[in-house]
């Protein structure tokens, strides 16, 4: 059986009803883009949790190393002039 | 915007309101808070056989379906054949509570003891002659190309049959039907979607799936006749006949297998409804064993 090697992973994304933006829910294999978007509707909605899904070939998504954790994130601790912090935000502004 | 713990969370947007649940969120009553009242005009003893049918119909399938749980090809499938089997069983406990409250409920309601609900008693302790279902359900499985061909196949038709079904006489049975007409649509959907690939796939896949669709089409003889109840029923704006999906159901199946590059098989010649009157074959005693042993040595069990 070489089912395995030929269905591709694909990562899961589910946005909620409420939400604005796609949520990494987990993996799974399917043999083509198509199963693989009804395969997670089967697999990560079963308790209503979402309206929408994205799927998309592990292979397809580039990562950064955790273990250039340092170089990569690191300088973004101590520079606070990167932060708005000087001005007010309206309380009726949703969503900043 | 608060951190949340897990990303199922974040999706969670249960708020405290039921109203996504179509029939509340209390498992014990399916029918709870329904108005089971027969329409004016209607035998209820008619109304609960024909429960009967579309109950039985999708008590056996869900029966055939489950025996593929831990042997399914792929975990996906698994858990998507389960979720699939679970639909029917729902679509079942509502047809047979149904039916339970029309007051058809014979013998088994004797056998099953008090504590035992309707849709319980009718669902285990029935005999095999009492049974309404069709052969196209109750037949074995085969492989898995020859499931998803009679999937398909039974998918198509009960769709067609709840599509009308909307607009019964019986506010019961049109709003079963208008719930499981999504859960169909999956389902012919997701059958489809396998027959294409495999029929449209390798050379052993296509040899597999020419050989299911072989064996299933003769299962549709009896599909399109209706028995005399089904046509009284109809009459009355409660049942759908089953002879006016004929054309549907061929549309859909010939454009599905044609673009699986399949043969078409030939058609069966229409044959008496077999099943839905009471006759049955070895197939329905071995579901039934299965099904039933446990309740029947252990009525009142809980757990």
């Amino acid at each position: 059986m070489t089912a395995r090697q030929d269905w591709p992973l694909y990562e899961v994304f589910v946005r909620g009803k409420r939400g604005l933006n796609h949520v990494h829910v987990g993996s799974l294999h399917a043999p083509d883009a198509e199963m693989a978007v009804h395969a997670a509707r089967d697999l990560y909605t079963r308790r209503n949790e979402g309206v929408s899904i994205w799927v998309v070939k592990a292979a397809g998504i580039t990562a950064s190393d955790p273990a250039e954790k340092g170089p990569m994130f690191a300088p973004n601790t101590d520079k606070v002039y990167r932060h708005p912090t000087f001005y007010q935000i309206p309380g009726d502004v949703p969503h900043m | 915007m608060a951190h949340q713990a897990t990303d199922g969370q974040a999706l969670d947007d249960t708020d405290g309101s039921a109203g996504h649940w179509a029939f509340g969120t209390g498992f014990d009553e399916p029918l709870a808070g329904v108005d089971t009242t027969v329409p004016d005009g209607i035998d209820p003893a008619d109304l609960g056989e024909y429960c009967l049918m579309l109950g039985d119909d999708a008590l056996l399938l869900a029966q055939r379906l489950i025996q593929w749980i831990t042997a399914c090809p792929e975990l996906e499938e698994e858990i998507a054949v389960a979720n699939m089997a679970l639909d029917l069983l729902g679509q079942a406990r509502l047809l047979l509570a149904r039916a339970g409250a029309a007051g058809v409920l014979g013998r088994s309601r004797q056998q099953a003891g008090g504590s035992i609900p309707d849709e319980d008693a009718l669902a285990y302790f029935r005999d095999a002659d009492e049974f309404r279902s069709t052969g196209l359900v109750e037949a074995p499985n085969g492989d898995f190309a020859q499931t998803m061909v009679r999937l398909l196949a039974a998918a198509t038709v009960r769709l067609a049959v709840f599509a009308r079904l909307r607009r019964s006489r019986d506010p019961v049975l049109a709003a079963i039907a208008a719930k499981g007409v999504n859960e169909l649509a999956y389902h012919r959907d997701h059958a489809a979607r396998w027959v294409l690939r495999l029929g449209d796939g390798t050379a052993e896949s296509r040899r597999r799936a020419q050989a299911g669709a072989d064996a299933v089409w003769p299962l549709l003889a009896d599909i399109f006749t209706p028995a005399d109840l089904e046509e009284r029923l109809t009459a009355a704006g409660v049942a759908v006949d089953p002879a006016g999906v004929r054309e549907e159901v061929t549309a859909v199946l010939t454009q599905v297998l044609d673009q699986a590059t399949l043969r078409l098989p030939a058609w069966p010649g229409e044959a008496p409804p077999r099943g839905r009157t009471g006759g049955y074959g070895p197939e329905r005693a071995e579901l039934l064993g299965t099904l039933q042993g446990l309740a029947r040595r252990h009525p009142e069990a809980a757990w």
